[in-house]
């Protein structure tokens, strides 16, 4: 039994660490810790609510905008704010533009040095290449020059002696399976794929004024103004600007990103078989399509149990509960119940080994990470859920495209519970919303042209109009997955708040039932052919596309009976 | 020509850009920096000739917010940067090693090239409870500061939790979060790179400033480069004519605002707050917070969590002012109302701070104690 630690985790956001067992090549225990805490909520007390959403966008700086999102849902559903049909359609196109970009950097920066070999690149023949990317996507920066000069660039970079982001890492590592002709597609794609995120996410900064953390959200709105005619508004020149940015962006997605991860899967298919997390699966549901009290959301909400494709259960967000047995905090009423957000405390209490340390001890407790159940069960989040339950729904264009991928690899539905359904299931909802993105700018051009130009709910942004009580959530499909906000506010303040994000989901320790976080449970049975380099554990991990600066908590130790949650 | 340079214009040739295209490169860094544009064949023959230099980025109580910033410059690009101009040893968000080898990485750093590499932080240093609250590889935030900052060439706090502390160090700050001059006291060289993040064009900028002269721009009693940080917000913006005017956006979405309108009322912090945003702009001059609609939140000022909310609170400012106020007259009123606002929430110092700061353009010179 070898006992492995990855830390830090890199090409993630944040701080994880792996702890894990290996014995017969096989990880037989994992543990997942986040080692970061900034207590974003605790200083959230007694502020205005309508800045809420500036202090928990912080949160993170990859997902820029789905903390403020979630803030600014969470607050306009305590006080009672309807935000208008421009705004939805604003924050539409902007979360949107967040998933797809997201995607794609995460795959092309992130994961992709997981499965193809830098040093084999250069070894490359640039016909080959050439004839290989030709092969499949009619992309036209496809010639032979053009990969020469990839490699050439490359091996000039190599060849100079200093690696920077590159050395040290498990090149020529056993478990890279891609021809060297493939290897230097996907080099030459990862520095395309780094110019056209900068391009593409300036649709962020016309509608919102900046990337990352954009600034134009408001509580009951945007702040972005919209008239056809103004300089100073959202207006023909930029609208085009953003349809030219929107195209770019499918276009990329389409003919790069789709056709790269089939291929890059098709030499790995045996990671369908590895990587499948508790097998329970939490989708919140996103974009809304109308303006009413329950929209219809493009993607739906609902609950996958036990890998049960023939069953979608409706979303009980009463049922979420987060559980502090193995995590550095205490909870007043003891640490084996869990506690609804509404209800929750965090008061930190770091048990841990005092830095500097080798290993943590696992059988207590070991991350600052809480762990979140749904009806007591440990549940995946992410894009794999969200095309899972949309595809279980009957979803028509998930159906469609995720068939296509499937047949296109040549395997079953069962792959989709696994490493390689994980990269899949991503790739399959950036297609799916760069294409849905020019229907939302289309509908916000058509009420621009018959002057409807309200962009706020100007009735509720006076604190005197607030009940002295109030309470809200925030539901957001973030990139990486579930995400909630639940604040409450009295007397103009913020009494308590406290969110849910992806990464606890995903990342969080055991529970006191004994059940593993998704994390740990995904990476069992996962090979380690040399436990010194172990490339497949970051493979699965990755594959989650972690984001750990979200793993903060907080609050006050009150415990109060609030109002039940509703679901928007 | 040297080795070097040959290399160099090999490497111009095979991407397909002209020596007259560098130049003119060059001269748009001259000019980003406030520097003479007869220094830009300086700048050219320092970045041909130079060394790569090695850079190593740290990660503590951080969003990734700094670093995606990064990831969106274009002059240069990040892959410019870090194929072509500096050795980017380090960085946990885009590096290929982990665990162990990524700790061999920043140790031979440490160890090799001590006194000579780069260092830059982001995020925030937790203080409290013996470090618990960030550890790294079992290390703990302020341990791993203190050693790669301390015998680095030069740091950069990039972004306001580094430079001052930013989010986690806002009250009550629950983990005792300091920024890096807090944490490793009697720092040599550091440079305060505040803003919430820090703007791309300005962190590039810096690189090449650093590259070409080997040492940092001018800089202010905050540790700031005056080429980024020499002028309010305010002084700079373009609805500043409509201040002038004494014509404000009332309520969003009003016809003020839509016509682009001063947004003072509604809460904007431009009068106090330090940063080139209007001339820079965000994402390649695309846009910015209050070309869109939304006041600024002083993100770049220390301390902004605390001094700067409720950010939709105007500062006490000038009254409803008619177009008969004169500039002059405006400009008095602004100041004397600015001042009321700031004694309010007990932070005069601050505001007279913001005075001092030189009104012309900073020369080339380093200033005694900033060279590397």
């Amino acid at each position: 039994m070898t006992h492995i630690v990855v830390d830090p985790v890199t090409r993630i956001e944040g701080h994880l660490r792996i702890e894990a067992e290996v014995d017969g090549g096989k990880v037989r225990d994992a543990w997942s810790s986040s080692t970061m805490f900034r207590g974003i909520e605790l200083i959230l007390k007694g502020r205005d609510p309508r800045d809420a959403w500036v202090f928990t966008q912080r949160i993170c700086g990859v997902c820029t905008t789905v903390h403020a999102i979630a803030s600014i849902r969470a607050v306009e559903n305590a006080i009672g704010a309807a935000p208008p049909p421009n705004a939805r359609l604003l924050r539409n196109l902007i979360i949107a533009m967040q998933c797809v970009q997201d995607h794609v950097v995460h795959f092309y920066h992130l994961h992709a040095l997981d499965w193809v070999d830098i040093v084999s690149a250069l070894s490359a023949d640039p016909t080959k290449t050439s004839s290989l990317a030709e092969s499949i996507s009619d992309w036209p920066l496809s010639s032979t020059k053009y990969f020469a000069g990839v490699r050439d660039r490359i091996k000039g970079f190599v060849d100079r002696g200093q690696l920077g982001p590159f050395a040290n890492a498990y090149w020529g590592h056993s478990a890279y399976k891609l021809p060297p002709e493939a290897n230097l597609l996907a080099v030459a794609h990862y520095l395309e794929a780094l110019e056209w995120q900068r391009e593409v996410i300036k649709v962020h900064a016309i509608l919102g004024g900046k990337n990352p953390h954009l600034q134009s959200f408001l509580v009951g709105g945007m702040a972005t103004p919209v008239d056809p005619d103004k300089q100073a508004s959202l207006n023909a020149d930029t609208l085009a600007q953003v349809r030219s940015l929107i195209n770019k962006a499918h276009d990329f997605v389409a003919r790069v990103y789709i056709p790269d991860v089939l291929a890059v899967a098709s030499f790995y298919k045996d990671w369908a078989g590895y990587g499948a997390g508790p097998g329970h699966f939490l989708v919140y549901g996103e974009y809304p399509e109308d303006d009413g009290q329950r929209p219809a959301l493009f993607l739906p909400s609902g609950v996958i149990r036990n890998k049960d494709l023939s069953k979608v259960e409706r979303l009980d967000a009463a049922l979420i509960t987060e559980q502090v047995t193995h995590s550095w905090y205490e909870y007043a009423g003891g640490d084996q119940v869990g506690l609804h957000p509404f209800a929750g405390e965090t008061k930190p209490s770091y048990t841990g080994p005092k830095p500097p340390f080798e290993r943590l001890d696992t059988a207590a407790k070991y991350s600052w990470l809480k762990s979140p159940r749904y009806d007591g069960l440990p549940m995946e989040v992410g894009p794999l859920s969200r095309m899972l339950v949309a595809y279980a729904s009957g979803h028509a264009r998930v159906k469609e495209v995720v068939g296509g991928v499937l047949q296109k690899l040549g395997v079953g539905p069962e792959a989709l519970f696994s490493t390689l359904g994980r990269v899949a299931a991503r790739a399959i909802e950036t297609l799916i919303l760069a294409e849905k993105q020019v229907e939302w700018l289309d509908q916000l051009a058509g009420n621009m042209a018959r002057h409807d130009l309200r962009t706020h709910d100007n009735s509720k942004w006076d604190p005197n109009s607030w009940p002295a009580e109030a309470s809200g959530v925030g539901l957001h499909e973030a990139p990486r997955g579930a995400l909630g906000h639940w604040v409450h506010i009295r007397n103009g303040s913020i009494a308590n708040y406290q969110c849910i994000v992806p990464s606890t989901w995903n990342a969080g320790p055991r529970d006191a039932a004994g059940h593993r976080g998704p994390y740990e449970e995904a990476l069992l049975g996962t090979p380690v052919a040399d436990p010194a380099k172990p490339i497949e554990i970051l493979r699965t991990i990755h594959s989650f596309d972690p984001c750990l600066a979200c793993g903060v908590h907080v609050l006050d130790g009150r415990r109060r009976e609030i109002a039940r949650v509703r679901l928007s | 020509m040297s080795d070097r340079e040959s290399w160099f214009t090999d490497e111009l040739e095979r991407r397909g850009v002209s020596r007259r295209d560098f130049l003119g490169f060059c001269t748009v860094m001259a000019s980003a920096l406030a520097l003479p544009a007869s220094l830009s064949a300086a700048i050219a023959k320092a970045i041909q000739q130079t060394d790569k230099p090695v850079l190593v980025w740290l990660e503590f109580q951080d969003c990734c917010g700094n670093t995606e910033s990064f990831l969106r410059a274009a002059r240069p690009t990040v892959a410019d940067i870090i194929l072509d101009t500096l050795s980017v040893d380090y960085h946990e968000t885009i590096m290929a090693a982990a665990g162990v080898q990524a700790h061999e990485t920043l140790k031979k750093v440490v160890g090799d090239k001590r006194g000579q590499y780069l260092a830059v932080v982001e995020g925030s240093i937790p203080t409290g409870d013996g470090g618990a609250y960030c550890t790294i590889g079992g290390r703990s935030a302020l341990e791993i500061a203190r050693e790669v900052c301390g015998n680095a060439a030069a740091t950069i706090a990039m972004g306001t939790c580094a430079a001052y502390g930013g989010l986690p160090a806002a009250a009550p700050n629950p983990t005792g979060a300091v920024g890096v001059a807090d944490a490793v006291p009697g720092i040599k060289n550091l440079v305060n790179f505040p803003a919430c993040p820090a703007n791309a064009e300005n962190i590039t900028a810096l690189l090449v400033h650093y590259l070409t002269f080997k040492n940092w721009p001018p800089l202010d009693e905050y540790q700031r480069p005056l080429f980024a940080y020499g002028k309010l917000i305010h002084d700079n913006c373009e609805r500043r004519a409509h201040y002038d005017a004494g014509q404000y956006v009332e309520a969003w979405g009003d016809e003020g605002h839509r016509t682009g309108y001063c947004l003072y009322k509604m809460g904007c912090k431009g009068p106090v707050t330090s940063q080139n945003c209007p001339r820079v702009r965000w994402n390649e001059g695309t846009n910015w917070p209050i070309g869109c609609g939304h006041p600024c939140v002083g993100c770049a000022e220390p301390d902004f969590w605390d001094k700067m909310t409720p950010f939709y609170q105007h500062l006490q400012g000038p009254p409803i002012l008619g177009p008969g106020y004169t500039v002059d007259r405006v400009g008095v009123a602004a100041s004397v109302g600015i001042a009321a606002a700031f004694a309010t929430h007990g932070v005069i110092s601050y505001v007279k701070r913001s005075r001092q700061l030189p009104q012309e353009e900073p020369k080339p010179e380093a200033k005694k104690g900033d060279t590397v």
